[in-house]
Protein backbone atom coordinates (compact mmCIF):
# COMPACT_ATOMS: atom_id res chain seq x y z
CA UNK A 1 0.00 0.00 0.00
CA UNK A 2 1.12 3.61 -0.85
CA UNK A 3 1.63 6.09 1.81
CA UNK A 4 -0.85 8.83 1.69
CA UNK A 5 0.28 12.77 1.01
CA UNK A 6 -0.52 16.00 2.26
CA UNK A 7 -2.10 18.23 -0.81
CA UNK A 8 -2.95 21.55 0.83
CA UNK A 9 -3.42 23.04 3.88
CA UNK A 10 -5.81 26.45 4.78
CA UNK A 11 -5.15 28.80 7.88
CA UNK A 12 -7.47 31.35 9.16
CA UNK A 13 -7.06 33.83 11.69
CA UNK A 14 -10.26 35.58 13.00
CA UNK A 15 -9.83 39.18 14.36
CA UNK A 16 -12.40 39.38 17.62
CA UNK A 17 -11.97 42.09 19.72
CA UNK A 18 -15.36 42.32 21.25
CA UNK A 19 -15.28 38.60 22.26
CA UNK A 20 -11.99 39.28 24.17
CA UNK A 21 -14.49 41.02 26.76
CA UNK A 22 -17.36 39.35 26.00
CA UNK A 23 -16.40 35.93 25.74
CA UNK A 24 -13.34 34.95 26.86
CA UNK A 25 -13.22 33.22 30.43
CA UNK A 26 -10.78 35.34 31.88
CA UNK A 27 -13.00 37.84 31.04
CA UNK A 28 -16.37 36.26 31.99
CA UNK A 29 -14.52 34.74 34.98
CA UNK A 30 -13.35 38.23 36.36
CA UNK A 31 -16.72 39.30 35.80
CA UNK A 32 -18.35 36.91 37.55
CA UNK A 33 -15.98 37.15 40.31
CA UNK A 34 -15.08 41.01 40.62
CA UNK A 35 -17.66 42.88 38.08
CA UNK A 36 -15.67 46.49 39.13
CA UNK A 37 -12.39 45.07 38.40
CA UNK A 38 -9.86 47.69 37.45
CA UNK A 39 -8.56 44.98 34.62
CA UNK A 40 -11.80 44.95 32.98
CA UNK A 41 -11.87 48.80 32.52
CA UNK A 42 -8.74 48.47 31.13
CA UNK A 43 -9.28 45.64 28.44
CA UNK A 44 -10.21 47.87 26.08
CA UNK A 45 -7.56 50.14 26.14
CA UNK A 46 -5.11 47.58 25.41
CA UNK A 47 -6.73 46.34 22.38
CA UNK A 48 -5.08 46.28 19.11
CA UNK A 49 -6.41 47.45 16.05
CA UNK A 50 -7.05 45.61 13.21
CA UNK A 51 -4.33 46.88 11.11
CA UNK A 52 -1.95 46.09 14.38
CA UNK A 53 -3.33 42.80 13.84
CA UNK A 54 -2.45 42.19 10.41
CA UNK A 55 0.87 44.02 10.57
CA UNK A 56 1.68 41.41 13.76
CA UNK A 57 4.47 39.33 12.47
CA UNK A 58 3.26 35.89 14.16
CA UNK A 59 0.07 36.33 12.31
CA UNK A 60 1.64 37.19 8.93
CA UNK A 61 3.95 33.60 9.53
CA UNK A 62 0.40 31.71 10.28
CA UNK A 63 -1.25 32.38 7.38
CA UNK A 64 1.74 31.93 5.30
CA UNK A 65 3.33 35.68 4.39
CA UNK A 66 6.39 35.06 5.94
CA UNK A 67 8.06 31.63 7.25
CA UNK A 68 8.70 30.61 10.35
CA UNK A 69 12.63 31.16 9.56
CA UNK A 70 11.99 34.60 8.65
CA UNK A 71 10.23 34.96 12.50
CA UNK A 72 13.65 34.48 13.40
CA UNK A 73 15.11 37.82 12.06
CA UNK A 74 12.09 39.71 13.93
CA UNK A 75 13.87 40.61 17.48
CA UNK A 76 11.68 40.18 20.08
CA UNK A 77 9.34 41.02 21.63
CA UNK A 78 7.65 41.02 18.32
CA UNK A 79 4.44 43.03 19.21
CA UNK A 80 5.55 46.50 19.10
CA UNK A 81 7.50 46.10 15.55
CA UNK A 82 5.18 46.31 12.71
CA UNK A 83 5.89 43.97 9.28
CA UNK A 84 6.71 45.72 6.19
CA UNK A 85 4.28 44.75 3.61
CA UNK A 86 1.83 43.08 5.50
CA UNK A 87 -1.26 41.51 4.00
CA UNK A 88 -4.52 40.57 5.37
CA UNK A 89 -5.10 37.65 2.87
CA UNK A 90 -1.81 34.97 2.63
CA UNK A 91 -1.02 31.74 0.45
CA UNK A 92 -2.78 29.82 2.54
CA UNK A 93 -5.62 32.15 3.94
CA UNK A 94 -6.53 35.08 5.77
CA UNK A 95 -7.03 37.27 8.46
CA UNK A 96 -10.71 38.34 8.60
CA UNK A 97 -12.37 41.14 10.81
CA UNK A 98 -14.62 40.47 13.34
CA UNK A 99 -17.97 41.95 11.48
CA UNK A 100 -17.61 39.86 8.54
CA UNK A 101 -17.15 36.80 10.57
CA UNK A 102 -20.15 37.68 12.44
CA UNK A 103 -21.77 37.74 8.97
CA UNK A 104 -20.16 34.43 9.01
CA UNK A 105 -21.83 32.74 11.96
CA UNK A 106 -25.00 34.16 10.35
CA UNK A 107 -24.28 32.09 7.04
CA UNK A 108 -23.05 28.77 8.73
CA UNK A 109 -26.71 28.62 10.95
CA UNK A 110 -28.66 25.97 10.13
CA UNK A 111 -31.61 27.09 12.95
CA UNK A 112 -32.19 30.73 12.61
CA UNK A 113 -30.87 31.29 16.27
CA UNK A 114 -28.20 34.21 14.72
CA UNK A 115 -29.99 37.22 14.59
CA UNK A 116 -28.41 40.53 13.44
CA UNK A 117 -29.37 43.90 13.31
CA UNK A 118 -30.75 45.25 10.20
CA UNK A 119 -28.08 48.06 9.81
CA UNK A 120 -24.93 45.65 10.71
CA UNK A 121 -26.44 42.93 8.19
CA UNK A 122 -26.40 45.46 5.36
CA UNK A 123 -23.22 46.31 6.12
CA UNK A 124 -21.36 43.19 6.49
CA UNK A 125 -23.25 42.05 3.10
CA UNK A 126 -21.22 44.64 1.44
CA UNK A 127 -18.29 44.12 2.74
CA UNK A 128 -19.00 40.09 2.41
CA UNK A 129 -19.80 41.02 -1.58
CA UNK A 130 -16.61 41.51 -1.69
CA UNK A 131 -14.94 38.93 -0.32
CA UNK A 132 -13.56 36.15 -2.59
CA UNK A 133 -14.43 33.40 -1.50
CA UNK A 134 -18.43 33.74 -1.01
CA UNK A 135 -20.70 33.61 -3.50
CA UNK A 136 -24.46 35.26 -4.01
CA UNK A 137 -26.19 32.02 -3.09
CA UNK A 138 -24.40 32.46 0.12
CA UNK A 139 -24.78 35.62 0.90
CA UNK A 140 -28.86 35.08 0.59
CA UNK A 141 -28.41 32.94 3.79
CA UNK A 142 -27.57 36.61 5.73
CA UNK A 143 -30.94 37.45 5.32
CA UNK A 144 -32.04 40.91 5.72
CA UNK A 145 -31.24 41.08 9.62
CA UNK A 146 -34.26 42.47 12.55
CA UNK A 147 -34.99 45.49 14.68
CA UNK A 148 -32.44 45.94 17.34
CA UNK A 149 -35.35 46.44 19.55
CA UNK A 150 -35.78 42.92 18.81
CA UNK A 151 -32.59 41.75 19.49
CA UNK A 152 -32.17 43.80 22.84
CA UNK A 153 -35.55 41.57 23.76
CA UNK A 154 -33.77 38.37 22.88
CA UNK A 155 -30.82 39.43 25.40
CA UNK A 156 -32.43 40.91 28.13
CA UNK A 157 -35.86 38.19 27.89
CA UNK A 158 -35.13 35.40 26.32
CA UNK A 159 -31.22 34.23 27.49
CA UNK A 160 -29.62 35.12 24.29
CA UNK A 161 -26.23 35.22 24.21
CA UNK A 162 -25.40 39.27 22.74
CA UNK A 163 -22.91 39.89 19.71
CA UNK A 164 -20.88 43.13 20.21
CA UNK A 165 -18.95 44.72 17.79
CA UNK A 166 -17.33 48.11 18.08
CA UNK A 167 -18.62 47.84 21.95
CA UNK A 168 -22.28 48.30 20.44
CA UNK A 169 -25.01 45.10 20.44
CA UNK A 170 -25.41 44.14 16.76
CA UNK A 171 -27.19 41.29 17.37
CA UNK A 172 -27.15 37.75 19.42
CA UNK A 173 -27.37 34.09 19.36
CA UNK A 174 -30.69 32.39 20.57
CA UNK A 175 -31.26 29.56 23.44
CA UNK A 176 -32.14 26.51 21.24
CA UNK A 177 -33.90 25.02 24.23
CA UNK A 178 -35.45 26.25 27.53
CA UNK A 179 -33.64 24.48 29.63
CA UNK A 180 -30.90 22.08 28.07
CA UNK A 181 -27.97 23.20 29.05
CA UNK A 182 -26.35 22.32 25.78
CA UNK A 183 -28.61 23.71 23.64
CA UNK A 184 -28.24 27.56 25.61
CA UNK A 185 -27.12 30.53 23.83
CA UNK A 186 -23.61 30.11 25.08
CA UNK A 187 -23.09 27.05 24.32
CA UNK A 188 -24.70 27.31 20.45
CA UNK A 189 -22.77 30.46 20.58
CA UNK A 190 -19.19 28.66 20.85
CA UNK A 191 -20.49 26.44 18.71
CA UNK A 192 -21.26 28.36 15.78
CA UNK A 193 -17.95 29.92 16.34
CA UNK A 194 -15.91 27.07 15.93
CA UNK A 195 -18.47 26.04 13.12
CA UNK A 196 -17.75 29.30 11.01
CA UNK A 197 -14.23 29.51 11.35
CA UNK A 198 -13.25 25.84 10.56
CA UNK A 199 -15.51 26.84 7.39
CA UNK A 200 -13.42 29.53 6.53
CA UNK A 201 -10.86 27.70 6.91
CA UNK A 202 -11.80 24.79 4.68
CA UNK A 203 -13.14 27.33 2.06
CA UNK A 204 -9.25 28.22 1.93
CA UNK A 205 -7.66 24.88 1.91
CA UNK A 206 -9.94 24.31 -1.26
CA UNK A 207 -9.38 27.68 -3.06
CA UNK A 208 -6.04 27.63 -2.52
CA UNK A 209 -5.06 23.94 -3.62
CA UNK A 210 -6.89 23.53 -6.88
CA UNK A 211 -9.24 21.10 -5.18
CA UNK A 212 -12.53 20.58 -6.69
CA UNK A 213 -14.98 20.14 -3.25
CA UNK A 214 -16.82 17.57 -4.90
CA UNK A 215 -14.05 15.24 -4.27
CA UNK A 216 -13.66 15.29 -0.61
CA UNK A 217 -14.76 12.16 0.63
CA UNK A 218 -14.74 12.24 4.38
CA UNK A 219 -13.95 14.91 7.00
CA UNK A 220 -12.59 14.37 10.60
CA UNK A 221 -13.30 17.92 12.23
CA UNK A 222 -10.46 18.15 15.51
CA UNK A 223 -11.38 21.33 17.71
CA UNK A 224 -12.01 21.29 21.48
CA UNK A 225 -16.16 22.31 21.48
CA UNK A 226 -18.48 19.49 21.59
CA UNK A 227 -22.08 19.71 20.57
CA UNK A 228 -25.58 17.76 21.14
CA UNK A 229 -28.26 18.14 23.42
CA UNK A 230 -29.18 16.90 26.90
CA UNK A 231 -29.10 13.33 25.62
CA UNK A 232 -25.75 13.29 24.60
CA UNK A 233 -23.45 15.99 25.27
CA UNK A 234 -21.35 15.46 22.77
CA UNK A 235 -23.40 13.59 20.18
CA UNK A 236 -21.30 15.51 17.17
CA UNK A 237 -20.84 16.28 14.53
CA UNK A 238 -19.23 19.31 13.66
CA UNK A 239 -17.38 17.60 10.22
CA UNK A 240 -20.57 17.18 8.26
CA UNK A 241 -22.19 20.50 9.49
CA UNK A 242 -18.79 21.79 8.21
CA UNK A 243 -18.65 19.91 5.11
CA UNK A 244 -22.17 20.94 4.24
CA UNK A 245 -21.63 24.20 4.50
CA UNK A 246 -19.02 24.30 2.15
CA UNK A 247 -20.51 22.30 -0.57
CA UNK A 248 -19.00 19.15 0.61
CA UNK A 249 -21.76 17.06 -1.16
CA UNK A 250 -20.11 13.76 -1.15
CA UNK A 251 -18.75 13.81 2.19
CA UNK A 252 -19.48 12.45 6.00
CA UNK A 253 -17.74 12.52 8.83
CA UNK A 254 -17.20 12.54 12.18
CA UNK A 255 -15.36 14.38 15.16
CA UNK A 256 -12.45 13.32 17.27
CA UNK A 257 -11.76 14.97 20.30
CA UNK A 258 -8.24 15.00 22.32
CA UNK A 259 -7.78 18.22 23.51
CA UNK A 260 -4.31 19.91 22.35
CA UNK A 261 -3.25 16.51 20.41
CA UNK A 262 -6.31 15.82 18.61
CA UNK A 263 -5.16 17.42 15.20
CA UNK A 264 -2.21 15.16 14.93
CA UNK A 265 -4.88 11.84 15.97
CA UNK A 266 -7.04 13.48 12.87
CA UNK A 267 -3.22 13.38 10.61
CA UNK A 268 -2.94 10.05 11.51
CA UNK A 269 -6.46 8.79 11.13
CA UNK A 270 -6.65 10.68 7.48
CA UNK A 271 -3.49 8.88 6.72
CA UNK A 272 -4.84 5.54 7.46
CA UNK A 273 -7.99 5.53 6.22
CA UNK A 274 -6.39 7.19 2.26
CA UNK A 275 -3.45 4.22 2.86
CA UNK A 276 -5.64 1.35 3.00
CA UNK A 277 -8.42 2.96 0.24
CA UNK A 278 -11.35 3.40 2.32
CA UNK A 279 -11.34 7.28 0.89
CA UNK A 280 -9.15 8.86 -1.50
CA UNK A 281 -9.40 12.52 0.26
CA UNK A 282 -9.36 13.30 3.80
CA UNK A 283 -10.22 16.75 5.15
CA UNK A 284 -9.08 17.49 8.77
CA UNK A 285 -10.34 20.52 10.17
CA UNK A 286 -10.77 22.81 13.12
CA UNK A 287 -12.27 26.06 14.26
CA UNK A 288 -11.12 28.22 16.88
CA UNK A 289 -12.41 29.12 20.36
CA UNK A 290 -13.72 32.29 21.90
CA UNK A 291 -12.80 30.95 25.56
CA UNK A 292 -9.14 31.40 25.11
CA UNK A 293 -9.26 34.87 24.15
CA UNK A 294 -7.24 36.79 26.43
CA UNK A 295 -6.50 34.01 28.23
CA UNK A 296 -3.33 35.43 29.51
CA UNK A 297 -4.89 38.77 29.31
CA UNK A 298 -3.90 40.02 33.25
CA UNK A 299 -0.63 39.17 32.41
CA UNK A 300 -0.27 41.05 29.47
CA UNK A 301 -1.60 44.25 30.71
CA UNK A 302 0.18 44.15 34.15
CA UNK A 303 3.32 44.50 32.06
CA UNK A 304 1.60 47.23 29.66
CA UNK A 305 1.29 45.55 26.38
CA UNK A 306 -1.47 44.64 23.93
CA UNK A 307 -4.02 41.67 24.71
CA UNK A 308 -2.08 39.72 22.50
CA UNK A 309 -4.79 36.79 22.26
CA UNK A 310 -7.29 38.59 20.11
CA UNK A 311 -7.31 35.98 17.10
CA UNK A 312 -9.39 32.95 16.70
CA UNK A 313 -7.61 30.35 15.16
CA UNK A 314 -8.64 27.52 12.18
CA UNK A 315 -7.14 25.29 9.94
CA UNK A 316 -7.68 22.82 7.50
CA UNK A 317 -5.37 19.60 5.70
CA UNK A 318 -6.04 17.59 2.95
CA UNK A 319 -4.91 14.13 3.12
CA UNK A 320 -4.91 12.31 -0.31
CA UNK A 321 -4.02 9.35 -2.59
CA UNK A 322 -0.09 9.01 -3.22
CA UNK A 323 0.34 11.28 -6.00
CA UNK A 324 4.08 11.41 -6.17
CA UNK A 325 4.85 14.68 -5.37
CA UNK A 326 3.38 16.24 -1.83
CA UNK A 327 4.95 14.62 1.12
CA UNK A 328 4.25 10.93 2.22
CA UNK A 329 2.68 10.57 5.91
CA UNK A 330 4.97 7.73 7.35
CA UNK A 331 2.50 5.98 9.10
CA UNK A 332 4.82 3.11 9.94
CA UNK A 333 6.86 6.14 11.98
CA UNK A 334 3.85 7.22 14.56
CA UNK A 335 4.69 7.72 18.20
CA UNK A 336 2.34 7.60 20.80
CA UNK A 337 2.05 8.41 24.70
CA UNK A 338 0.22 5.33 26.22
CA UNK A 339 -1.66 5.08 28.69
CA UNK A 340 1.61 2.78 30.53
CA UNK A 341 4.42 5.42 29.04
CA UNK A 342 4.72 7.29 32.77
CA UNK A 343 4.97 11.16 32.87
CA UNK A 344 8.33 12.08 33.28
CA UNK A 345 9.16 14.59 30.45
CA UNK A 346 12.53 11.66 29.26
CA UNK A 347 9.46 9.01 29.08
CA UNK A 348 6.70 11.51 27.19
CA UNK A 349 9.51 12.33 24.41
CA UNK A 350 10.92 8.85 23.86
CA UNK A 351 7.36 7.44 23.12
CA UNK A 352 6.46 10.63 21.10
CA UNK A 353 10.01 11.11 19.31
CA UNK A 354 12.10 8.06 19.66
CA UNK A 355 10.09 5.30 19.71
CA UNK A 356 8.90 6.01 16.14
CA UNK A 357 12.53 6.88 14.57
CA UNK A 358 13.81 3.64 16.02
CA UNK A 359 11.14 2.19 13.87
CA UNK A 360 12.64 3.35 10.96
CA UNK A 361 16.24 3.25 11.89
CA UNK A 362 16.27 6.77 12.64
CA UNK A 363 18.28 9.06 14.36
CA UNK A 364 17.05 12.03 16.41
CA UNK A 365 19.09 14.08 13.32
CA UNK A 366 17.34 12.70 10.76
CA UNK A 367 14.31 14.72 11.15
CA UNK A 368 15.03 18.03 9.82
CA UNK A 369 11.99 19.69 11.46
CA UNK A 370 10.08 19.01 14.46
CA UNK A 371 7.00 20.77 14.81
CA UNK A 372 5.79 20.61 18.67
CA UNK A 373 3.59 22.68 20.72
CA UNK A 374 4.29 25.65 18.14
CA UNK A 375 2.39 28.63 20.54
CA UNK A 376 4.02 32.06 20.20
CA UNK A 377 6.53 32.82 22.76
CA UNK A 378 5.29 36.45 22.94
CA UNK A 379 1.64 35.88 24.16
CA UNK A 380 3.16 32.91 26.62
CA UNK A 381 6.49 34.03 28.11
CA UNK A 382 5.28 37.65 29.98
CA UNK A 383 2.50 35.13 31.52
CA UNK A 384 5.12 33.02 32.93
CA UNK A 385 4.40 30.30 30.82
CA UNK A 386 8.24 30.58 29.14
CA UNK A 387 8.77 29.83 25.23
CA UNK A 388 6.73 26.33 24.95
CA UNK A 389 8.57 25.33 21.31
CA UNK A 390 12.04 25.62 22.91
CA UNK A 391 11.54 24.23 26.11
CA UNK A 392 10.28 21.08 23.88
CA UNK A 393 13.24 21.37 21.28
CA UNK A 394 15.60 21.52 24.51
CA UNK A 395 14.33 18.13 25.55
CA UNK A 396 14.37 16.61 22.22
CA UNK A 397 17.69 17.48 21.94
CA UNK A 398 18.63 16.11 25.52
CA UNK A 399 17.11 12.70 24.32
CA UNK A 400 19.51 13.24 21.41
CA UNK A 401 22.53 13.34 23.72
CA UNK A 402 21.38 10.62 26.10
CA UNK A 403 20.84 8.52 23.06
CA UNK A 404 25.03 9.71 21.82
CA UNK A 405 22.93 10.74 18.66
CA UNK A 406 24.00 14.57 19.40
CA UNK A 407 27.14 15.68 20.92
CA UNK A 408 26.23 18.20 24.25
CA UNK A 409 28.35 21.31 22.85
CA UNK A 410 25.51 21.22 19.72
CA UNK A 411 22.32 21.44 21.87
CA UNK A 412 22.12 25.01 21.05
CA UNK A 413 22.86 24.54 17.34
CA UNK A 414 20.06 21.18 17.18
CA UNK A 415 17.63 23.60 19.07
CA UNK A 416 18.02 25.97 15.74
CA UNK A 417 18.96 24.00 12.98
CA UNK A 418 15.84 21.56 13.89
CA UNK A 419 13.44 23.86 15.45
CA UNK A 420 11.45 27.07 14.55
CA UNK A 421 10.08 30.34 17.05
CA UNK A 422 6.78 29.59 17.84
CA UNK A 423 3.73 31.61 15.71
CA UNK A 424 0.77 30.48 16.35
CA UNK A 425 -2.09 31.62 18.66
CA UNK A 426 -2.56 29.91 22.40
CA UNK A 427 -5.88 28.39 21.03
CA UNK A 428 -5.61 25.15 22.24
CA UNK A 429 -5.73 22.90 19.61
CA UNK A 430 -4.24 25.34 16.78
CA UNK A 431 -0.83 25.54 18.11
CA UNK A 432 -0.92 21.68 18.44
CA UNK A 433 1.96 20.27 15.67
CA UNK A 434 -0.07 20.99 12.93
CA UNK A 435 0.27 24.57 12.02
CA UNK A 436 4.10 23.28 10.56
CA UNK A 437 2.16 20.99 8.05
CA UNK A 438 1.38 23.69 5.42
CA UNK A 439 5.25 24.91 5.09
CA UNK A 440 6.03 21.22 5.73
CA UNK A 441 4.39 20.18 2.61
CA UNK A 442 6.83 23.07 0.54
CA UNK A 443 9.59 22.26 2.24
CA UNK A 444 9.73 18.76 1.43
CA UNK A 445 8.86 19.64 -2.16
CA UNK A 446 10.29 22.68 -3.54
CA UNK A 447 12.69 23.02 -0.21
CA UNK A 448 15.37 21.19 0.77
CA UNK A 449 14.13 19.49 3.47
CA UNK A 450 13.43 15.40 3.63
CA UNK A 451 11.73 15.11 6.80
CA UNK A 452 9.78 16.91 9.57
CA UNK A 453 7.93 14.94 12.41
CA UNK A 454 4.57 16.76 13.23
CA UNK A 455 3.90 16.19 17.60
CA UNK A 456 0.56 16.80 19.35
CA UNK A 457 0.53 16.74 23.22
CA UNK A 458 -2.71 17.46 24.73
CA UNK A 459 -4.25 17.88 28.67
CA UNK A 460 -6.17 15.13 29.51
CA UNK A 461 -6.77 15.94 32.71
CA UNK A 462 -8.29 19.10 32.36
CA UNK A 463 -12.00 16.72 31.50
CA UNK A 464 -11.21 15.44 35.35
CA UNK A 465 -11.67 12.24 33.55
CA UNK A 466 -7.75 10.97 33.91
CA UNK A 467 -5.06 12.22 35.37
CA UNK A 468 -3.37 11.14 32.03
CA UNK A 469 -2.34 13.65 29.73
CA UNK A 470 -1.40 12.20 25.95
CA UNK A 471 -0.15 12.64 22.66
CA UNK A 472 1.03 11.39 19.59
CA UNK A 473 3.72 11.95 16.76
CA UNK A 474 3.99 11.01 12.64
CA UNK A 475 6.55 11.97 10.54
CA UNK A 476 6.19 13.69 7.20
CA UNK A 477 8.93 12.64 4.36
CA UNK A 478 9.74 13.68 0.78
CA UNK A 479 7.89 11.88 -1.48
CA UNK A 480 10.39 9.62 -3.65
CA UNK A 481 8.29 10.07 -6.70
CA UNK A 482 7.88 6.46 -7.11
CA UNK A 483 3.65 5.67 -6.58
CA UNK A 484 2.25 2.31 -6.40
CA UNK A 485 -0.96 1.87 -8.95
CA UNK A 486 -2.66 -1.33 -7.91
CA UNK A 487 -3.43 -2.62 -4.96
CA UNK A 488 -0.57 -4.81 -2.67
CA UNK A 489 -0.81 -7.42 -5.17
CA UNK A 490 2.31 -8.04 -7.21
CA UNK A 491 2.10 -8.67 -10.81
CA UNK A 492 4.39 -11.32 -12.50
CA UNK A 493 5.22 -7.75 -14.92
CA UNK A 494 6.29 -5.93 -11.90
CA UNK A 495 8.41 -8.72 -10.17
CA UNK A 496 10.35 -9.42 -13.31
CA UNK A 497 11.21 -5.57 -13.34
CA UNK A 498 11.96 -5.52 -9.77
CA UNK A 499 14.68 -8.95 -10.31
CA UNK A 500 15.72 -6.65 -13.95
CA UNK A 501 16.19 -3.65 -11.46
CA UNK A 502 18.29 -5.62 -8.86
CA UNK A 503 20.26 -6.88 -11.24
CA UNK A 504 21.07 -3.74 -12.92
CA UNK A 505 22.23 -2.73 -9.37
CA UNK A 506 24.33 -5.87 -9.58
CA UNK A 507 26.06 -5.42 -12.50
CA UNK A 508 26.83 -1.66 -11.90
CA UNK A 509 28.40 -2.83 -8.29
CA UNK A 510 30.66 -5.13 -10.27
CA UNK A 511 31.46 -2.53 -12.62
CA UNK A 512 31.97 0.13 -10.49
CA UNK A 513 34.75 -2.06 -8.52
CA UNK B 1 16.45 11.85 58.43
CA UNK B 2 15.76 13.56 54.70
CA UNK B 3 14.84 16.97 54.11
CA UNK B 4 11.36 16.09 53.63
CA UNK B 5 10.42 13.83 56.35
CA UNK B 6 7.06 15.14 58.33
CA UNK B 7 6.33 17.60 55.22
CA UNK B 8 3.29 18.19 53.83
CA UNK B 9 3.54 18.79 50.05
CA UNK B 10 1.91 20.81 47.37
CA UNK B 11 2.32 19.98 44.22
CA UNK B 12 1.54 21.88 40.68
CA UNK B 13 2.80 20.31 38.01
CA UNK B 14 3.32 21.73 33.86
CA UNK B 15 2.21 19.40 31.34
CA UNK B 16 5.02 20.94 28.84
CA UNK B 17 7.32 21.12 31.96
CA UNK B 18 7.40 18.62 34.94
CA UNK B 19 4.08 17.08 35.65
CA UNK B 20 2.53 16.26 39.20
CA UNK B 21 2.62 12.83 38.75
CA UNK B 22 6.48 12.50 37.94
CA UNK B 23 6.85 14.66 41.05
CA UNK B 24 4.86 12.34 43.35
CA UNK B 25 7.07 9.89 41.96
CA UNK B 26 9.99 11.57 42.96
CA UNK B 27 8.89 11.77 46.63
CA UNK B 28 7.80 8.23 46.97
CA UNK B 29 10.85 7.42 48.79
CA UNK B 30 10.83 10.08 51.15
CA UNK B 31 9.02 10.83 54.73
CA UNK B 32 6.86 13.57 52.72
CA UNK B 33 3.24 13.76 52.69
CA UNK B 34 1.45 15.02 49.34
CA UNK B 35 -1.52 16.16 50.28
CA UNK B 36 -2.53 18.18 47.02
CA UNK B 37 -1.36 17.17 43.29
CA UNK B 38 -2.36 18.57 40.26
CA UNK B 39 -0.76 19.15 36.96
CA UNK B 40 -1.86 22.61 34.57
CA UNK B 41 -2.11 23.49 31.16
CA UNK B 42 -0.63 26.96 30.89
CA UNK B 43 -1.18 27.50 26.90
Amino acid sequence: MSYAVVRGAGYVLIYTPDMILHNGTTQTTERHTNPDSDYLKKVPEHTRSFEQVINYAPNQVYIGNLTPEELRHYEMPWYDKDVANANRFGKFGEIMPQDEFIGMMKMSDAFDLVKLDRGFTASVKEKLAKHPLFTDEELVNLKEGEDLSEIEKFVKEQHAEALYHEGKLVGCVKRAHDIDPNLNAHVLFENLVVKASGVLAFKHLIAKNNIDIKDIDYVIECSEEACGDMNQRGGGNFAKAIAEVVGAVNATGSDTRGFCAAPTHALIQAAALVQSGVYNNVVLVAGGATAKLGMNGKDHVKKGMPILEDTLGGFAVLVSKNDGVNPVLRTDLVGRHTVGTGSSPQAVITSLVAAPLDKGGLKITDIDKYSVEMQNPDVTKPAGAGDVPEANYKMIAALGVKRNELDRKDLATFVEKHGMPGWAPTQGHIPSGVPYVGFAREDLTEGSLNRAMIVGKGSLFLGRMTNQFDGVSIVMERNTGKVETKDTAVSQEQVKSFIAEAMRDFASHLLGE
Amino acid sequence: MSMFDGKKVIIIGDRDGIPGPAMEECLKNTGAEVVFSATECFV
